[in-house]
């Protein structure tokens, strides 16, 4: 058994070496085309490293941050995305408390319909949502967090009461005994032993939220200049005359570097948080 | 303890109960109001019955849309599902690097869809380019294989990742009887690791087939429907219709394509759960 296992092993290191090759290969081709001229860029080259004839240094990506408004809607992305990960941690993990320990029909109906909110697709609402969102004002960066916590409540108050089920409740009673508001009860009793399942569900909104494109395009005033990356990255191939690939191509990059970079940062975190996020569910 | 939490209630629900009345209860009410509708903007609604429905059910694009979006999740679903089953075993094995080729082969989760679409683009493009092939803008089927590759090349990180977990989770006793017993490895998988797996399975069926079929923004930046609204998925159709085309009866028809779409994701996602629920073991 132990020479034949030890050889497939061996094999599959190999073959499993090769496919995360191919793995990488896509980012990798995005990054040495972006230090490419604008025009040596030409759909029958993407797979040409740069030479001496078309480096270009990093003139794409100052031409992406210094006239393209990558750093405004890099600025923007950064402020929804905190805001509303922020915004959707505290109240649905509040709620989900509520829910689970509140043992009442209507508990029971905000569930469900928390739940069946995580099923329907986003065209259902967007049209209404974006009427909804202008009425109200809610259509700037620093508003739309409240569209998210609507909008993004449904996982994450699901995922908390998965939680929250398994935790006993002899210790939240104590402490109310002992005088607890159920406030500070929360907050000093329940929150701490919520942490692991507190990152598991930020992880997951953020990377919904840092890279969603359709709710902030529909949402968001653009007539005041209003945009988040993916938008930007769309605008550049938008409907309005020539693709501009060089700044483009610059513009995914720099997207693409800080989720990497916290990718690596955080990676146990995140894995674990994706493992037990579909666990719960 | 219930009676205190409850006193308390317009500060832990109220903020998200408001939020979530703004964000998707009062959108979602409205929205299904306005299938009914003939309008351009909400406040000029008129009340128009069943002609939205009836439209929607008879456009060739919207039905071709259908076909393709379900050909798409079926065929994504399956592919991602055995790959990422596949690549999860031998990732339990205990080989070297495992830690390494994990987190390779998350990566792609991480990147949005828009970006994704547009780096697969280029990509795909390239090589058909260089094969002397038409681009996929001009040849509907390469952009619909180009999507299947793209998803696949984003979705098995994550799939993979839910089955090695639920692969670990199984009780080491168990593999270690069946081998005392001499069981060949090909009985261990099909006889408890799979079995034992249902758990995981059902979740990640669950995932492929709603995100297939609420693809949008990788079909937008790969193909945007391209050529002819070939290779169009009902998302992007829907959009399409209500924000690409002018004229006071789109956005009604579209309002109804939309709750259409929607009954067929809450119905696929019942189903589906319902079909794996009844395989799973108790461990």
């Amino acid at each position: 058994m132990g020479k034949t296992n030890r050889m497939t092993n061996r094999v599959l290191t190999v073959v499993l070496g090769v496919l995360s090759l191919a793995w990488i290969y896509p980012v990798f081709m995005i990054f040495f085309n972006s230090l490419k001229k604008e025009t040596s860029i030409t759909t029958g080259t993407a797979f040409e490293l740069p030479n001496a004839e078309s480096f270009a240094g990093l003139q794409n990506y100052v031409d992406a941050v210094a006239s393209k408004g990558f750093l405004t809607a890099f600025w923007y992305s950064l402020v929804i995305s905190i805001t509303s990960v922020v915004l959707i941690l505290l109240c649905c993990s509040m709620c989900a408390w509520f829910i689970t320990r509140v043992n009442r029909w209507y508990s029971k109906a905000l569930y469900f319909l928390f739940v069946f909110s995580m099923v329907v697709p986003f065209q259902m609402v967007m049209f209404t949502l974006s009427a909804t969102a202008d009425r109200l004002h809610l259509n700037s960066p620093y508003t739309i967090c409240i569209i998210y916590l609507g909008f993004g409540a449904g996982l994450a108050v699901f995922m908390f009461c998965g939680f929250m089920k398994s935790v006993p409740m002899e210790i939240e009673e104590a402490a109310l005994i002992d005088g607890c508001t159920p406030i500070q009860t929360f907050f000093l009793v329940v929150l701490p032993i919520l942490k692991p399942t507190l990152i598991s569900v930020g992880i997951l909104e953020t990377m919904w939220l840092w890279n969603d494109y359709l709710l902030p395009y529909l949402v968001l005033d653009r007539t005041k200049g209003y945009m988040t990356i993916p938008i930007l990255i769309q605008y550049f191939r938008g409907s309005f005359g020539k693709v501009e690939m060089g700044p483009m191509m610059a513009s995914i990059m720099l997207n693409i570097i800080p989720i990497i970079i916290v990718y690596l940062a955080g990676q146990k975190h995140i894995i674990k948080g994706v493992a037990a996020g579909a666990v719960k569910g | 303890m219930e009676k205190a939490i409850k006193r308390y209630w317009p500060v832990f629900v109220l903020p998200t109960l408001a939020a979530f009345l703004i964000g998707f209860v009062w959108p979602f009410l409205q929205g299904l109001y306005l299938s009914f509708c003939r309008f351009i903007t909400i406040d000029n609604a008129s009340f128009n019955g069943l002609k939205n429905y009836i439209y929607a059910l008879q456009e060739p694009e919207f039905l071709h849309a259908f076909g393709f979006t379900a050909l798409f999740t079926v065929l994504s679903t399956l592919c991602i599902n055995l790959a990422a089953l596949a690549i999860a075993l031998a990732l339990t094995r205990e080989i070297k690097g495992t830690n390494l080729f994990r987190s390779v082969f998350f990566m792609p989760n991480l990147i949005g869809g828009i970006v994704l679409g547009y780096i697969w683009n280029i990509l795909i493009n390239c090589v058909l380019t260089l094969l002397g092939k038409p681009l996929m803008a001009l040849h509907a089927p390469y952009g619909f294989w180009g999507l299947i590759i793209l998803m696949c090349w984003q979705q098995i990180g994550y799939m993979m990742i839910i089955y090695i977990a639920g692969l670990q989770s199984i009780p080491n006793d168990y593999l270690e009887a069946a081998r005392i017993d001499g069981a060949t490895e090909w009985q261990i998988f099909w006889k408890i690791k799979l079995p034992n797996l249902m758990p995981s399975i059902t979740i990640c069926l669950f995932l492929s087939l709603t995100n297939g079929f609420k693809l949008f923004d990788q079909n937008l930046a790969l193909t945007g429907g391209d050529p002819a609204h070939k290779t169009e998925t009902l998302a992007l159709n829907i959009y399409q219709t209500f924000y690409g085309r002018s004229g006071a009866q789109w956005k009604g028809y579209g309002q109804a394509k939309a709750v259409i779409f929607c009954i067929l994701v809450v119905a696929i996602g019942l189903i589906q759960l319902k079909a794996t629920r009844s395989k799973e073991v108790q461990q």
